[in-house]
């Protein structure tokens, strides 16, 4: 692996990481399988490029992709809590509405953002090179976003979200309602989600209807990986971990596709099959390991 | 499990291969999918580098049409520091085109593109005449107009065109947009069928069926993976087809103005070698594909109801009959 594919797994690991957080937020601590996330990744990307293009700041308009990224949250969770379809499905329901609703957005599938002012102008206007200002960018806001998640989960409404998750029963009991607990806790992984899009897409210099494909593999894959290698012992722990699986993930995806072992070497269809297999691995080596570790 | 990982990155950084021989042009590409036109893309593109004896090796890359690998893949590429790099389609390009802009070390190395529709919309190029910095390509914007002429030579009293395509394919989006200001000039009225997958296919073409004198499919993915549904649609309904590729000819289209993707990548060679001699990309034109051949295919003009005119058959270069 060359070095600037390091930085650029660094790059992607920081900016997709808080999409993990998000994917993080309903999977592990809600327990709430959302493939809302591969619509509301473009949705994100799709609003900032909008917005943008029409002249607004672009630190403005990863606002506006999050409140549209919860809006999206939200509609999920109204499907499942108020229409009792089930989460998997509502979910589902979301992400392929999103794809025509991105395509209104954009007025057509693709916008480019080559050339336009986005959030990385400010560090590269300090003298420092282009694929060095998306990794310390993007890294300060992943951090930032970590600390704030980390934080809202030690106040009493993200501990009612933690309950709502372990035991639904128990936090009914104790009057909170956990239809409400479920759409916060939706919508505010989604805007995650659509942040990390709307970072993506002015990093990758176009917004596209079809650039959410995968999102929900990756995101569920940085979460494991960061758990097995990590720890997930604590929230603070667990939430740090899943911001550097992220980064984790994407490092071994660099490796992947610069694989190439004397006679050997791995064709670009194989990339599915690592990450799958990635994703094994994770699941079982700490199984393995325990069953070990007892004889 | 941290040993594991750390003793596992290790090994397969040892592992990867530098490029070696020196009097090599190192090529990397990016493609965004595997695709059958993409693919033949590739290929041609290889083939004209086989065929004069250009001595080149190639770091092939695929994203899976995955927008996030695309982005790594670009990076990649950095790190790889080809004498060229070629990418194959739009979000590719995109990625490439803007890895170039933030890469302190790569910004001089020339920058092909092919496949890509729109060039100028995409962001990649200014001006198609003179794109200016080290990037140029090959695009795929198809001949229109030379496509309605032959609809119209096939089909003189055209009123109602039915178009089929996938919203979400900004190439289609690009080539619809072309058909509609044909349309104006030719005096015919298009009709859209959006789809988003190809399922949708069939439905598509069973509504433009009774509000339509014929149906066009342009270059889109979603709607060329099953054609076979909206031909047999046609067949039912006695409603002429009429594609923009010429492989969708052999599977039951009326005729199409041939776009062939071998031959496109294969012109995206042709000017690889021109600047490996010294053009410089940005005094370089984009081009548009060059050889464009008719293919006919009566037997299915037969049962969509068509009596395709003598002169039209005459002038073809590829006639399927029964």
């Amino acid at each position: 692996m060359t070095i600037y594919a390091f930085i650029g797994a660094l790059e992607q690991g920081f900016a997709y990481g808080i999409m993990v957080l998000g994917v993080y937020l309903t999977f592990r601590v809600l327990d709430f399988p959302d493939l809302t996330v591969d619509g509301s990744l473009p949705l994100g990307a799709s609003v900032s490029a909008v917005a943008i293009t029409h002249g607004i700041n672009p630190f403005v308009s990863l606002l506006m992709a999050m409140a549209a990224g919860f809006l999206a949250g939200t509609v999920t969770a109204l499907l499942n809590t108020k229409l009792k379809i089930l989460h998997l499905l509502a979910s589902i329901l979301t992400m392929i509405a999103l794809y025509s609703v991105n395509i209104r957005i954009m007025d057509g599938p693709n916008i480019s953002l080559l050339g336009v002012a986005t959030v990385l102008d400010p560090v590269t206007a300090l003298g420092i090179p282009g694929n060095m200002a998306a990794p310390v960018m993007f890294g300060g806001i992943a951090l930032g976003v970590t600390v704030v998640i980390i934080w809202f989960l030690h106040t009493e409404l993200g501990l009612s979200v933690l309950a709502t998750g372990n035991n639904p029963q128990m936090i009914t009991s104790q009057g909170v309602n956990t239809h409400n607990i479920i759409i916060l806790g939706v919508g505010m992984s989604n805007s995650l989600v659509a942040l990390s899009g709307a970072l993506v897409a002015q990093n990758q210099g176009a917004s596209d209807a079809n650039m959410g494909v995968g999102t929900i593999v990756a995101g569920l894959a940085s979460v494991i990986v960061g758990e097995t290698v990590f720890g997930d012992r604590s929230i603070s722990r667990a939430c740090m971990a899943a911001l550097l699986g992220s980064v984790l993930y994407r490092i071994t995806i660099a490796l992947a596709l610069g694989m190439k072992w004397g006679k050997f070497s791995f064709t670009p269809s194989d990339l599915n099959l690592i990450t799958a297999l990635l994703v094994v691995a994770a699941l079982t080596v700490p199984r393995i390991k325990a069953r070990w570790n007892r004889r | 499990m941290k040993k594991t990982v750390l003793t596992l990155s290790l090994l397969l950084m040892s592992a990867t291969l530098a490029f070696a021989q020196p009097g090599l042009h190192k090529i990397s590409v990016s493609q965004f999918v595997e695709h059958p036109a993409l693919d033949a893309v590739l290929k041609g593109f290889q083939d004209y580098m086989k065929e004069k004896n250009i001595p080149v090796t190639y770091s092939v890359h695929n994203a899976q049409a995955n927008m996030a690998t695309a982005g790594q893949i670009a990076n990649q590429i950095m790190g790889e520091e080809p004498d060229l790099i070629l990418a194959i389609a739009t979000p590719t390009a995109q990625t490439v085109a803007q890895a170039l802009k933030k890469s302190p070390h790569m910004g001089k190395t020339p920058f092909l593109f092919t496949a890509v529709t729109d060039p100028v919309r995409a962001g990649l190029v200014r001006n198609l005449e003179k794109p200016g910095g080290n990037i140029t390509g090959v695009s795929d914007l198809l001949p229109i107009d030379k496509h309605m002429e032959n609809l119209r030579r096939i089909l003189p009293n055209l009123k109602r065109l039915g178009v089929i395509y996938n919203s979400g394919e900004a190439n289609s989006k690009a080539t619809v947009g072309q058909i509609q200001r044909e349309g104006l000039r030719m005096g015919f009225e298009v009709t859209e069928a959006t789809v988003s997958k190809s399922s949708d296919v069939y439905q598509a073409a069973k509504s433009l069926v009774g509000r339509v004198d014929a149906i066009f499919v342009p270059t889109d993915n979603t709607v060329v993976s099953a054609l076979e549904s909206a031909i047999r649609v046609c067949v039912q309904n006695k409603t002429p087809f009429f594609c923009a590729d010429v492989d969708s000819v052999a599977r039951g289209a009326v005729a199409a103005t041939g776009f062939d993707y071998y031959k496109h990548g294969y012109q995206t060679g042709a000017m690889a070698e021109r600047i490996f001699n010294g053009a410089a990309p940005g005094d370089t034109p984009v081009e548009t594909q060059k050889a464009l051949e008719l293919h006919l295919n009566l037997r299915f003009a037969e049962q969509m109801g068509v009596t395709v005119p003598e002169e039209v058959i005459a002038s073809a270069d590829r006639i399927y009959r029964k």
